[in-house]
């Protein structure tokens, strides 16, 4: 079948390469319908996630087509239309049974990596580099999917593929900042970053009845889609003073909730961003935790900060004195789409959750290395380039 | 003002300075006082928790497979995990482990017997958890061509599961 690999720093390729095997009896193959880049792909693509091996197949967000079970799958048969959460879950641990489903004890069979990293390991997610379980991605004709009862959802039949699509990763991201950090009826709630989880994010926040919700970007063409598809107001932080921003429309409170959907690569226009290049790139620190150091000052005192974006090791300036003195609670997780994704597809299908706007550019696998070129660069207004292995 | 500002944070480094020296020594001295005795050296308890009670954890007091192929070599202890959170296997070695920079050539080769003991844990609570192991290969991949970092991440990978902090 054909495959988009990994195959060095800002190198991919369409490479022919062996199908995937049922290897345990949970196991289902989903034949790829829709595959989509995710701003979490270019860390690996940059090589700020050291756990890529050349011919790694990347893609972690994805929804397709039942093609083979094994023997012990009760929930799903061939032909069945399915998205599958990006993570891979056992759904019996303790961690599992308390919805906590990226923390899974069994999803991830490289523990060792990221017990080192961070002392105990998450659970494994498609494509996403050796640290997370070394499976092989869904940018490819087909995908082997463990744990396939937990992981992988009947699609209902109102929902097309490429709202679906966005159920595997995006939304459930946004869902679950905005669920596990408590945001409530009436808050005010500051969301960093429009890409898809941020709107994603900010519309999670209006469905649970946040008052006000806001999101941060440079990028006018994202900007737009937050105001005019999810309905959030905007600031551009090119033009304007987050901080100032946020306090004029705050009452002078600031946000109750900070939602940071940006990550290690984030961008400023301040002389720090050139300060945390700088280290970044010296490898003196992993992460640029720029929008995370604004939404933890932004932040009301007594408020809640989310990070969605992900960060994978070490970050400089921290500032731990406002997290203490302003009595925040900081919490950040990988998405726990299992416990979310039942919830987005009805919302999906009653058309409160609309996601097919952020697939600006649908490509076949054969041009996904330009594909990622054009999300990465943000050329022609690209907020995701989607591929559709089929052609 | 300022030379008394800068006074001030210089004697505070020096003190800082001091105080850290001070306890580097205390510890180097604690550690020559009492040889063989630091947390590194003896042999650890290494342990899993199953989301399981104890009889179906081990059922009749039976050792999960991949524990009782380690036969004699281990002492293992099974708990409940507190507030009915599950079971607690435990397992020890019962000769004496690697230490050190010694242990490095074995731990690369998976000689090292604690490997053996971690993936022994870890392969018992999935299929106590679950009922079978994760398999992995063969999966897809593109071409896998040879480089120093690519050869060091497949050095780690094959011993992902039987390292890390467990």
């Amino acid at each position: 079948m054909k495959a988009l690999c990994w195959t060095g720093i800002n190198k991919l390729a369409v490479e022919t390469v062996p199908d995937p095997q049922i290897l345990n009896a949970e196991d289902i193959i989903v034949k790829v319908r829709l595959s989509t880049t995710c701003g979490s792909d270019l860390h690996l693509l940059g090589g700020y996630i050291p756990a890529m091996r050349a011919g790694d197949i990347l893609g972690h967000e994805f929804m397709g087509e039942v093609a083979e079970v094994g023997p012990a799958v009760r929930n799903h048969k061939a032909g069945d239309r399915v998205v599958v959460c990006s993570f891979v879950s056992c759904g019996r641990c303790w961690y599992c049974e308390q919805k906590l489903f990226s923390l899974c004890d069994n999803g991830n069979p490289n523990p060792a990596i990221t017990e080192a990293m961070w002392g105990y390991a998450p659970g494994g997610c498609f494509g996403y580099s050796h640290a997370m379980g070394g499976y092989a991605g869904s940018h490819a004709e087909y995908i082997r999917v463990p744990y396939a009862d937990q992981g992988a959802f009947a699609i209902p039949d109102e929902v097309e593929d490429m709202t679906a699509l966005f159920a595997s990763d995006a939304a459930a991201t946004g869902w679950t900042g905005v669920d596990q950090i408590g945001v409530q009826a009436g808050d005010v709630v500051a969301v960093w970053g429009a890409g898809a989880v941020g709107q994603m994010a900010a519309r999670a926040a209006i469905l649970k009845g946040a008052e006000r919700v806001m999101v941060i970007d440079r990028l006018p063409e994202r900007l737009a889609q937050a105001a005019d598809i999810i309905g959030a107001d905007t600031i551009n932080y090119a033009s304007d003073s987050v901080a100032a921003e946020l306090r004029e429309r705050t009452g002078g409170r600031g946000p109750d909730i900070c939602i940071e959907a940006v990550g290690m690569e984030a961008d400023s226009t301040g002389p720090h961003y050139l300060y945390d290049q700088l280290k970044q790139q010296l490898r003196l620190e992993t992460d640029r935790a720029i929008a995370v150091r604004e939404a933890v000052h932004a932040c009301r005192k007594g408020g809640g900060v989310f990070v969605l974006g992900v960060f994978g090791g070490l970050v400089d300036k921290f500032p731990l004195g406002a997290v203490m003195n302003k009595g925040l609670t900081l919490r950040g997780a990988q998405m726990h789409g299992h416990r979310y994704i039942p919830e987005i597809l009805d919302g999906m299908a009653r058309g409160e959750v609309t996601t097919s706007h952020l697939a600006t550019h649908v490509l076949p696998l054969d041009q996904g290395p330009q594909g990622y070129r054009m999300f990465k660069n943000k050329e022609d207004g690209c907020v995701r380039a989607v591929f559709r292995p089929a052609g | 003002m300022k030379t008394t500002t800068k006074a001030a944070a210089a004697a505070a480094t020096a003190a800082a300075g001091t105080g850290l020296a001070v306890n580097w020594i205390r510890r180097s001295r604690a550690r020559a006082a009492a040889p063989g005795a630091s947390a590194e050296s003896r042999n650890r308890w290494r342990a899993v928790t199953v989301n399981k009670p104890a009889a179906e954890a081990a059922p009749d007091g039976k050792l999960p497979e991949p524990l009782a192929a380690l036969g004699d070599r281990v002492e293992v202890r099974i708990t409940p995990a507190p507030d009915g959170r599950g079971t607690e296997i435990a397992a020890r070695l019962r000769a004496p482990e690697p230490a050190g920079p010694a242990a490095m050539p074995g731990r690369l080769a998976g000689r090292d017997p604690r490997q053996e003991v971690r993936s022994a844990l870890r392969e018992s609570k999935t299929l106590i958890e679950v009922g079978e192991v994760l398999r992995m290969d063969p999966q897809p991949a593109g071409e896998r061509t040879s480089t120093p970092g690519g050869k060091l991440l497949d050095a780690v990978t094959k011993r992902a599961r039987a390292e890390g902090m467990l």
